[in-house]
């Protein structure tokens, strides 16, 4: 089974990414079992998919957080995805679903984006990294998380700015 | 000035170790060249013509003595002897090494300086008024308001991948010095009708390939809101900036896309989720950034008698005189005045300094200046605290340095990108241009009499020489694999900003020259008494200087 750090810790991946369909988002099957699905695919399908506990959704980086908005909590986990490493509209969403809509379960990007932006998705709120790429060195990647320990700026982990805790 | 604390070095060191690990992964194969890329960006490494680029950030042009001898080491340690001051008030390297920037960062960070987000799809450096805290015209200092925005831009988790760079600029007085209607953000500090601190804010003005004058989306925020409306703007900037082509990616093209009034309502309604969160400044923040920017110990000085000294000593030697009319500025201190070296002597790339004279503007700063100069977005370097008194002697020591070219303002005091010399981007260079000019401009008599002109060149549309705000502004463009300058007029950065009108067909590089003594010509001709250049060209319009420019030897 793949892997993930989530947490800060290495541990399996029991969920499944499922892509963006081809067709409409209405007609898209989603598989039984723990299952990450577009936001699309949510919004099309969420009369009958409903009930489900075992449900996730994703975001692509041109889809808004106010999608899931107030519902963010029915969700286990939400993906923010990274088209490219570059696309930096993740960091963004991830705040929002952590701050302006409350969600307390798990965030994770999924995509491309680089260990090297560990950190700062940290920051962001998102606490589960799925690289796309399966050759990356968790271990290694793991600890790009300790490489800023301290911070000036009010976010997820740290919402106390350093101006208002410098002593 | 603002002095780091145990945060913002720890802050820096940890800074340093990551980017020389990922310098370390790219050099052994582990970090793809276009993964490392927008990394060394930044921490202010560009890939250039010749050799790697790098650019130090100096916050809104403040440094001090130590650091700019830090900096003199660094220019004969690890460059070939000199550095070069930017229109961003940064330095920028053009010879290091990229398995020596590590080292050149950690040596860096001993003294408070970095390149951090000098470069990049980040939150620049933020620029300011380089006679802040002195300038007779003021009306707040904008430094303590800058600093504040340093913290809060450094390391920004969310905005460090927006769709393209970010530049703000502060001005606190009447007179823009900052040219803040042409950055992403521009920020003016007023006070209101009750005497409390606020912001007009410019948002979408900005320069490149499609250079806009900014919007004024917000008349007065009060000073406590700064970091959540500056946060509501970067949100929606990131969220909802072109992504799709770089060219469209600044939030100029947004603003405009959106209309400046609908950008505005998608700011105010996300910052009505920020307004009152932990970012909204507080009472003692801003006075504790404040008091790093209080005054330095002036002495009290008679005014009067020490103007008398000086105009004494100004009808006994011309030359001396003549830099006071061009390098000295007025003072809000009585007996102090601000004096600008000048890095523009003819013959020297505009902005080029070497190891040795930043030794002695170091020493020179120790000596008249409280240990402190500062950068200018013109490439000059401002000493802002001399007295009066001793102006003779400091400018006795800068002629013999080199840096009293009494130029400031004129014709020849040139603002100049590094162009097909240095930069990989340039469609033509641009410093054999600027010198040619001031070959041309030789007179000074002749030079003071045409008042302030700015003449702004850039090696290319990208516009880092500030062209389009150039009262006369030089563009280098390529035509058929030669390099051509194309002329454009009544660009200005200051408080009625404004974006010049391409003149017409582009010239060779020999004709540059002639060319502009022609357009000074024609300014001569039509100019009222005291009228400056751009006013009598906004009156008269471009056809007469087109008409001689253009006009068929005969
Ligand atoms: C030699 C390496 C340099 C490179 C590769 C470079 C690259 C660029 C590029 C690509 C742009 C256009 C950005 C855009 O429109 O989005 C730009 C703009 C600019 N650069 Fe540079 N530049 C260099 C050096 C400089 C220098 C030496 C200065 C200062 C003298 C400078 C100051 C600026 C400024 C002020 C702008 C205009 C900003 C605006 O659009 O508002 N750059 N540069
Ligand atoms: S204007 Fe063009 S040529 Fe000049 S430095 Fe900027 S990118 Fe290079």
């Amino acid at each position: 089974m793949p892997k993930l750090i989530k947490d800060g810790l290495i541990v399996e991946n029991t969920w499944t990414l499922i892509a963006k369909p081809e067709g409409e988002a209405a007609a898209a099957e989603v598989p039984a079992g723990q299952v990450i699905i577009p936001v699309s695919v949510w919004l099309a399908q969420k009369e009958t998919l409903q009930t489900r506990t075992d449900i996730g959704v994703w975001l692509d980086s041109d889809e808004s957080a106010e999608l899931i908005g107030a519902e963010a909590n029915r969700f286990p986990v939400i993906g923010v995805n990274f088209p490219l490493f570059m696309d930096g509209r993740a960091f963004s969403s991830a705040r929002l679903l952590r701050e302006r809509y409350g969600f307390t379960g798990e965030l994770r990007a999924v995509g491309n984006f680089i260990r090297d932006q560990l950190c700062y998705l940290r920051r962001c709120g998102v606490n589960a990294f799925a690289f796309a790429n399966p050759e990356i060195n968790l271990d290694e990647a793991a600890k790009s998380l300790q490489d800023l320990q301290e911070y000036y700026q009010a976010a997820v982990d740290q919402p106390l700015p350093l101006f208002r805790r410098r002593a | 000035m603002y002095i780091y604390d145990e945060y913002d070095n720890s802050i820096l060191r940890q800074r340093v170790a990551q980017f020389r690990g990922q310098t370390e992964r790219f050099l052994a194969g582990e970090l793809p060249p276009e993964q490392f890329l927008p990394l060394r960006l930044q921490n202010g490494l560009y890939v250039q013509r010749l050799a790697p680029m790098l650019r130090i950030n100096v916050p809104y042009g403040m440094i001090n003595s130590t650091q700019i001898r830090k900096l003199a080491h660094i220019a004969r340690h690890y460059d070939k002897g000199y550095c070069h001051v930017s229109t961003r008030q940064n330095i920028q390297y053009n010879w290091p090494d990229l398995t020596e920037v590590p080292d050149i960062l950690s040596e860096l960070a001993d003294v408070g300086m970095h390149g951090t987000q000098s470069s990049g799809n980040c939150i620049r450096n933020t620029t300011s008024d380089q006679f802040a805290g002195t300038a007779p015209d003021e009306i707040v200092d904008p430094r303590p308001y800058c600093e504040i925005i340093r913290q809060w831009s450094s390391f920004h988790p969310e905005f460090a991948f927006l769709p393209r760079k970010f530049k703000i600029a502060v001005t606190g007085s009447t007179q823009d010095r900052a040219a803040v209607q042409v950055h992403d953000i521009g920020l003016q500090i007023l006070l209101n009708e009750k005497g409390e601190v606020g912001f007009q804010v410019y948002v979408g003005g900005g320069l490149g390939r499609t250079p806009c004058i900014g919007s004024a989306i917000r008349d007065f925020l009060p000073e406590e809101d700064l970091l959540s409306y500056l946060e509501a703007i970067l949100r929606v900037y990131n969220l909802y900036g072109r992504r799709d082509n770089k060219y469209k990616a600044r939030i100029k093209i947004l603003v405009r896309a959106l209309t400046p009034e609908v950008f505005a309502q998608k700011v105010e309604a996300e910052w009505q989720y920020l307004k009152d969160g932990y970012n909204k400044l507080t009472r003692d923040e801003i006075e504790r950034a404040k008091g790093f920017f209080t005054a330095p110990a002036y002495d009290t000085i008679d005014n009067a008698a020490a103007q008398a000294a000086v105009n004494a000593q100004a009808s006994e030697s011309v030359a001396f005189g003549k830099w006071l009319q061009r390098n000295v500025r007025e003072h809000k201190v009585p007996g102090y005045a601000a004096v600008t070296l000048s890095l523009k002597p003819t013959g020297v790339a505009p902005g080029d300094i070497t190891d040795s004279q930043l030794e002695i503007i170091a020493n020179l700063a120790d000596e008249f200046s409280f240990g402190e100069a500062r950068t200018t977005h013109e490439q000059n370097i401002v000493l802002a605290d001399v007295k009066k008194t001793e102006l003779f002697t400091l400018w006795q020591k800068a002629k013999a340095a080199g840096f009293a070219t009494p130029n400031i303002g004129t014709i020849t005091d040139i603002i100049c990108c590094p162009g097909g010399d240095f930069c990989s981007l340039a469609n033509a260079k641009s410093i054999p241009i600027a010198e040619a000019i001031q070959r041309q401009f030789e007179d000074l008599d002749y030079v003071y009499d045409l008042g302030d002109i700015d003449l702004n060149i850039s090696g290319c549309m990208n516009a880092c020489g500030h062209h389009h705000v150039g009262h006369i502004g030089i563009l280098g463009v390529d035509k058929a694999g030669k390099e051509f300058y194309q002329v454009q007029l009544g660009g200005n950065a200051s408080n009625d900003a404004s974006l010049g009108d391409v003149l017409g067909p582009s010239f060779s590089a020999e004709d540059m020259p002639t060319v502009i003594q022609k357009l000074v010509d024609v300014y001569l001709a039509n100019r009222t008494a005291e009228e400056l250049f751009i006013d009598t060209y906004r009156r008269i319009g471009a056809a007469p200087f087109k008409e001689k420019v253009y006009a068929k030897a005969n």
